[in-house]
């Protein structure tokens, strides 16, 4: 990837990040959105306690073991692609530190959706 | 793993060690150390035994405010008494253990006879029943109050870990022990490893993650988490726990070996127990 395709490819991640915050409030009519749901299961701490390693907006106190999270729709081609990433980061780097949280049943399937909405929104 | 074994290797290599092509326990201890002073130049070795403070600035201070009026010293004076009260039958502790009670730079040792390893948990509980009295619990209770006193009495000796050479089970142990440790377990996968080696100085949420090398040195520990004085076994099933692995048993052959290979990683590191940690 050039590097302005990659500065392309942030710039539409904030615009498309402007775009679902302002749809937020909608949301909310019918019960939490979501990326308010995948929010709060990332930010758990008996759930996905994200926030142990990764810095991300919203959190506080967060760890640094991991990358920050930010610009996710650059650094990942789908939310098919970010969710194997999640289930199980062991595939990519045998030596990762990131628990697999689909292979270990650490969250449900439909809470790694929820996740993955979430985290796509970063 | 083996990946970052061999990177362990390498960087031991790199410091100038001649790495023979078959991996002895004195060749992973300078491997093991050398990868921290690798990582942590500026670090003395002195330093390790201070485990995360060593490397942390900040928990530091409030460290060294608590150790102006240690929380352990109550214990070490229970230990005292302990330590010279008559057993029922007359004898004390010190007619099981004649260098008593600055013995904790022996342990763990390799027991030929038993095949084992024994710890100073493990040879305090044998006196004690030798002397018809009642085995202490390994994790809590009165147990540490004899450990503290010990540890205090102790300070200053070097760890000092001695793998036999004559008899093959003491490696065995050495290597199981060696194999628990970079073993990942528990729901969330880590090895003790992947915290202490792979990620030493970073932070977890808003802790960090200290270094392996020291980790014995300074046991048993008062922990403001606890609001008492508490074993290595205790805080290693902590560890397990923490990663939603189901413990083994306290002064059981997983954790003796374990404190087996991870105290002769220390090997050279002088005792300072007991420690307080938060």
């Amino acid at each position: 990837m050039t590097i302005s395709t990659k500065l392309l490819g942030i710039a539409s991640a904030g615009v498309l990040l402007a775009g679902q915050l302002a749809l937020a409030p909608v949301a909310s009519a019918s019960g939490p959105s979501m990326v308010e749901e995948g929010k709060n299961i990332a930010f758990t701490r008996k759930k996905g306690n994200c926030l142990a390693c990764h810095v991300m907006a919203g959190g506080k106190a967060a760890g640094n073991i991991a990358p920050p999270l930010g610009a996710m729709q650059s650094r990942f081609k789908s939310k098919a692609e970010l969710k194997a990433q999640i289930a199980d980061a062991t595939v990519k780097n045998p030596e990762t530190s990131m628990p697999p949280f689909g292979r270990h049943k650490i969250l449900s399937d439909a809470e790694i959706d929820k996740v993955v909405e979430f985290v796509w929104s970063l | 793993m083996k990946h970052l074994l061999k990177k362990i290797a390498m960087l031991a290599v790199a410091g100038g060690i001649a790495a023979s092509a078959q991996a002895s326990p004195e060749a992973d201890r300078e491997a093991f150390q050398n990868f921290y002073k690798n990582r942590f130049a500026s670090v003395p070795m002195e330093e390790y035994p201070n485990g995360v403070y060593s490397i942390d600035p900040v928990g530091r201070e409030n460290w060294e405010a608590i150790e102006e009026f240690p929380p352990y010293e109550p214990f070490i004076d229970e230990g005292q008494a302990m330590w010279e009260k008559p057993f029922a039958n007359g004898k004390t502790y010190k007619d099981c253990f004649a260098d008593g009670p600055a013995i904790a730079g022996i342990y763990p040792l390799w027991d030929k006879k038993n095949g084992m390893v024994i710890t100073l948990p493990l040879a305090l509980n044998k006196c004690r029943e030798a002397n018809g009295e009642k085995p202490l619990k390994y994790k809590k209770g009165s147990i540490n109050d004899i450990l503290s006193y010990i540890a205090y009495e102790s300070r200053g000796q070097k760890t000092n870990v001695i793998i036999p050479k004559d008899d093959p089970r003491a490696l065995a142990a050495y290597e199981k022990g060696k194999k628990f440790y970079y073993t990942r377990r528990g729901q969330l996968n880590f090895s003790c490893a992947n915290c202490h080696l792979q990620n030493a100085g970073m932070n977890i949420r808003a802790d960090r993650l200290g270094p392996a090398l020291g980790h014995t040195t300074h046991f048993p520990v008062y922990r403001s988490k606890w609001g008492t004085v508490g074993t290595l076994h205790r805080r290693v099933t902590g560890c397990n726990k923490q990663v939603r692995a189901k413990p083994f048993k306290a002064q059981g052959e997983q954790y003796r070996n374990l404190e087996y290979f991870l105290t002769y990683m220390s090997n050279g590191l002088e005792l300072n127990g007991p420690g307080a940690r938060k």
